[in-house]
């Protein structure tokens, strides 16, 4: 967020109603003394991505967590200490050489909070919700991940309460890494599905 | 506000064309204005202080003006569901929010579904099994639903038996709830579309009373 204040810029109309939101619901008891801030805080510094690359490395250097992880997403997950809302039920999806998964939420923007954080605006946007589901090889491209025309394609509509992480594969050549070199290598996207590593 | 609204809302985007590109971006900022994580944080105000249910929530959202909705960013969406609720619920009035704002506070369209009397009992037991093929029923309620319009009609096969959980058709209108089990179901893209893509399978995350067996 900008540091407003110091040269404060002309208050939109969005802005103007949020803030006579807050101060009725302000002047009603209902916002907790620094409540805004601390849940803001959260989800800009502890909730993110850098999350579910951590799960990502552990899954390639320990094959029996991965097991785990395709088995039960959401136990294996919260053995490294995330979970929370919209990450109650997960579910992973590995990729291989023939197979590439991505996720989307075609109904609004379901999107698994504790290993990837709020979800990019592309993401929530109505293109990328109308057009992954009917035209995912195209959009894939787009996007720059093109994928072999014999690779299968699962695209998975978060449409109940099962939240997804795709699994990426593991680049080659990197088998000397520690685990915590290979979590650096794990990007947003690749664990959404809209690239690969 | 005063239409009747139904629910082959403009939120259910699943397969809709003319929108052009995606406006990617590897990297972006959670919140890009101090405004948007207000409104975020004032709904889950919201949310706890009248106890809305996922349903209610999304319904909220989902009955905003279709141009509105189309036009307003995520975080637009969610301050107008923390208001259209907060109004609803009582805990501000319209008059209140317009005054404070200095100008029009559009709210999102009444839901016209009544609550439902008799839900009926919660389903234990799952009907289907993986590997079943299922037809998704043609439904077409005039409420909150988490059946994507794309997949209505068309026949799948069963991958994954999820757990039991609360219906939103029913939750999104009331405090009734009835429990049912859940269910990933696959489609082939040549089903859903007639111009789908080769080699692409499309999963859709439904509940029970959504299908039938195919």
């Amino acid at each position: 967020m900008s540091a407003e204040g110091h040269h404060p810029a002309p208050v939109s109309p969005v802005e103007q109603r949020v803030a006579a939101l807050e101060a009725l619901l302000t002047e009603r008891g209902l916002v907790p003394p620094g409540f805004i801030e601390e849940i803001t805080r959260r989800y800009e510094s502890e909730i993110g991505p850098m999350n579910g690359a951590k799960v990502v490395a552990r899954s390639w250097v320990d094959p029996q967590y991965k097991q785990r992880l395709l088995a039960d997403g959401t136990a294996a997950i919260a053995e490294l200490g995330f979970g929370g809302p919209e990450g109650d039920h997960m579910v992973v999806v590995e990729n291989t050489p023939g197979i590439h998964n991505v996720i989307v939420c075609t109904l609004c923007s379901c999107y698994p909070w504790p290993v990837l954080g709020l979800p990019p605006a592309w993401y929530k946007d109505p293109p990328y919700r109308a057009r992954m589901v009917r035209e995912p090889r195209t959009l894939l491209a787009e996007m720059g991940c093109p994928l072999p025309d014999d690779a299968e394609i699962r695209v998975w509509d978060s449409s109940a309460e099962v939240r997804y992480l795709v699994l990426p594969e593991r680049p080659p050549g990197t088998g000397g890494l520690t685990e915590a070199e290979l979590t650096s290598l794990v990007t947003r996207d690749s664990m959404i599905g809209t690239a690969r590593l | 506000m005063g239409m009747v609204l139904l629910m082959d809302g403009i939120h259910d985007l699943g397969g809709r064309q003319g929108f052009g590109e995606v406006g990617y971006s590897p990297a972006e900022p959670v919140f890009c204005h101090r405004w948007e994580a207000v409104a975020r944080a004032l709904l889950v105000v919201v949310a706890g202080a009248v106890e809305v249910s996922g349903g209610e929530f999304r319904h909220s959202i989902e009955r905003m003006e279709p141009g509105h909705y189309l036009t307003s960013s995520y975080y637009e969406h969610w301050l107008t569901a923390a208001a259209t609720l907060a109004v609803e619920h009582g805990l501000v009035t319209r008059s209140e929010l317009e005054t404070r704002a200095g100008g029009r506070f559009p709210l999102s369209g009444p839901a016209l579904v009544p609550p439902v009397a008799d839900v009926g009992p919660d389903v234990d037991a799952p009907r289907f099994a993986v590997g079943d093929r299922v037809q998704v029923r043609e439904c077409h309620p005039p409420g909150h639903t988490r059946c994507p319009g794309y997949v209505r009609g068309k026949n799948g096969t069963v991958v994954r038996v999820d757990g039991i959980h609360s219906v939103p058709d029913i939750e999104a209108h009331g405090t009734a709830r009835r429990r049912e089990p859940t269910y990933s179901v696959r489609f082939d893209a040549a089903d859903l579309w007639r111009d789908g893509q080769r080699g692409v399978w499309v999963h859709v995350d439904v509940w029970d009373s959504y299908l039938e067996r195919s």
